[in-house]
């Protein structure tokens, strides 16, 4: 037998390979997601992952936690039924920007209202690449897409504007470009105690790549290194510098917010007379 | 020691489903249903319970299924029109083999209907609530007093069979007041999940060879378990596409579990159906309005009885069809269009009459219109 790796016991090794395809982003923010669980000390035994539909929702077959592959964008209604029963597991969705911001929109916002202690991880690849690259409410304005095969004439939401305004607590953008970024982002998400959400920008080469001329896999992952700008540098440059730029890291980390299970525990001694 | 109140049908629903072991629940406000959330969102958080408002009603099905896979029994009560958006995720529960219960308190419809007013338009909405072949356990009561002990039971099969169940109520029963017993607990039989004891690592959370039923583990207990949504073997993975043989396999397994245990499930009663030439078939509040007609027109000397199922679905088919075989005349009566009606002709001869009396005015049909409809059919 090969040696054993210290991330062999959050796969199933029976379950890989993965379904997707060559360039894809989905493989490198699950290796990150498991490289940051590690850092967190977790068990095994208290994660659970839950997912919805898509390319990226996938990813929970290949963990060795307990998972529910659930419905088409309730991912988070069914994680807030799982920390609410057990607010000792460790809850972490993994969706698309598909599933979280078009049909999971509403329990994306009022999951962040609440600020429960779940950690969101949207990959954002910027189509449905399951159905075949069809738009998604993070489609680029003029993008070519399966349904907007005469330039996307959407506006995309900003994920992290939508989550900060809706109140979650904890807010980052980063890229599979920037694993190590990516990693220790969600490493902070992770621990941070209430709603978290990594908008982890990635590339889908086969569809959305592909329609829009990008390249291949590793022209499309270049591309990261002209169009992404950190925060920081973000706040020095113009709007036009801005255009078509994605700007990554910490938009949001506030602690003045109270966690929805420990503010329900409270209400629980209330009802029962303060005891 | 058991008591007695007086209470109405929702609160007696709400005080049974936390005798049942109910510590979660999640919903969404609608009428006629919305006092069962009231109720939920005082009382539970006295037991160490959670009530969770969601934002709408198929946040509050899953939330319930996310409930249920954490360890806690779990409940949800909405009306048509929550109902109908339940579908998705309650499909999901059926298809992943999730406990929990549903109460549909039933409003005249369809579409948004007549909210304050009663119905049984749901009969078949609930059968066939989520796409594709699935299993069904609906309970409907017929009083305040049993919707207290067959939520208990409604629990018990979710917790037994591994399936969601559905738990059919309708506005009127929902609002009125009855004089109630409350049974001390030790009275009461409550099925609590079993948790599974082999190792951990020999661990499948189902079992499609012989329609088998695993106790399915807490998460967060130690043993790790998948669920999808998708058809799935053994350990809850995917089966491959080209695998016909599983596929078959595992849709056949969620019904054949239900078929399996169908006289465990299913529940009836019987009443003055003995030498009943003409048979009467109605469900829930409504029929109390058929006993009194009977008895009124037994004092007529007409042979009437009533077939009530409490257990709606499955139905208990085998006893009806014994029962229809002496009848001459088969009537069905129900808040609705024709629902039962067109079950009450699967169970009866060509040569047998069927009268079906519906009614969809958003009242309760009184007995009077039941008696003259006995008479005619005579």
């Amino acid at each position: 037998m090969s040696e054993q790796h210290v991330y062999d016991k959050y796969f199933r090794a029976d379950k890989l390979k993965t379904m997707w395809c060559p360039g894809c982003g989905n493989g490198i923010v699950l290796q990150s997601l498991v490289r940051a669980l590690e850092e967190t000390g977790t068990p095994l035994e208290k994660t659970v992952v839950i997912s919805g539909i898509g390319c990226s929702s996938r990813a929970v077959n290949y963990l060795n936690t307990c998972a529910l592959h659930t419905n088409h964008g309730r991912a988070i209604a069914f994680a807030t039924g799982v920390k609410m029963a057990n607010p000792d597991l460790k809850v972490v969705v993994i969706t698309g920007d598909g599933d979280c911001t078009s049909i999971g929109g509403n329990h994306f916002i009022h999951a962040c209202r609440r600020n429960i202690d779940i950690t969101v991880v949207c990959i954002n690849n910027n189509n449905y690449g399951m159905t075949g690259g069809q738009y998604s409410p993070t489609t680029p304005t003029g993008a070519m897409t399966k349904t907007t095969v005469y330039g996307n004439i959407d506006t995309p939401f900003d994920i992290c504007d939508l989550a900060g305004a809706a109140g979650a607590t904890y807010v980052a953008r980063s890229l599979t470009y920037n694993p190590v970024h990516l990693k220790n982002t969600l490493k902070k998400a992770l621990d941070h105690k209430g709603l978290s959400v990594v908008d982890a920008m990635s590339d889908c080469p086969s569809l959305f790549g592909r329609l829009n001329r990008l390249g291949d896999a590793p022209t499309m992952m270049k591309r990261w290194a002209e169009i992404a700008v950190p925060l920081a540098k973000a706040k020095t440059m113009t709007e036009e510098e801005l255009a078509g730029k994605v700007v990554y890291g910490e938009f949001t980390d506030r602690k003045d917010r109270p966690e929805y299970t420990e503010n329900y525990a409270a209400l629980r001694l209330k009802a029962q007379g303060g005891k | 020691m058991a008591e007695y109140k007086i209470m109405t049908g929702n609160e007696a629903l709400t005080h049974g489903a936390i005798a049942a072991g109910m510590r979660f629940f999640a919903g969404y406000p609608i009428t006629p249903a919305t006092e069962i959330a009231e109720l939920s969102s005082e009382l539970l958080p006295k037991v160490d319970g959670t009530y969770m408002q969601m934002e709408d009603e198929l946040a509050a099905a899953a939330a319930i299924l996310g409930a249920s896979a954490a360890g806690k029994k779990a409940m949800t009560a909405t009306s048509g029109p929550g109902f109908t958006l339940m579908h998705e995720n309650v499909g999901y529960g059926m298809a992943t083999e999730i406990p929990c219960v549903v109460v549909d308190v039933m409003r005249q419809g369809p579409c948004q209907g007549v909210a304050t007013l009663p119905a049984q338009g749901d009969f078949m909405a609930v059968k066939w609530a989520a796409h594709g072949d699935h299993p069904v356990i609906a309970i409907a009561p017929s009083s305040v007093a049993e919707t207290y002990t067959e939520i208990i039971r409604a629990f018990n099969l979710s917790e037994k069979y591994r399936t969601p169940v559905f738990f059919v109520s309708d506005a009127t029963l929902a609002h009125m007041s009855e004089k109630i017993r409350i049974p001390d607990a030790s009275e009461l039989e409550i099925v609590e999940r079993p948790q599974p004891t082999c190792d951990p690592d020999e661990y499948l959370p189902f079992n499609m060879e012989d329609n088998g039923i695993v106790p399915m583990a807490n998460f967060g207990s130690g043993y790790r378990w998948f669920a999808s949504g998708l058809i799935h073997d053994d350990t809850g993975f995917p089966v491959k596409t080209g695998n016909t043989v599983a596929i078959e396999g595992a849709s056949r397994h969620l019904l054949g579990k239900i078929e399996d245990n169908i006289e465990d499930i299913q529940k009836w009663e019987e009443y003055k159906c003995d030498d009943a030439e003409i048979l009467i078939l109605s469900v829930g509040l409504v029929s109390r309005s058929v006993k009194t007609a009977i008895d009124a027109a037994r004092e007529e000397g007409i042979k009437v009885g009533l077939f009530r199922p409490i257990t709606l679905w499955p139905f208990p088919g085998k006893r009806f069809a014994e029962l229809t075989a002496k009848a001459k005349t088969v009537m069905t009566c129900e808040m609705n269009l024709g629902q039962l009606s067109e079950i009450a002709a699967q169970y009866t001869d060509r040569d047998q009459k069927i009268v079906a009396i519906t009614q969809s005015d958003g009242t309760v049909i009184q007995a009077k219109k039941i008696l003259n409809a006995i008479k005619e059919a005579k």
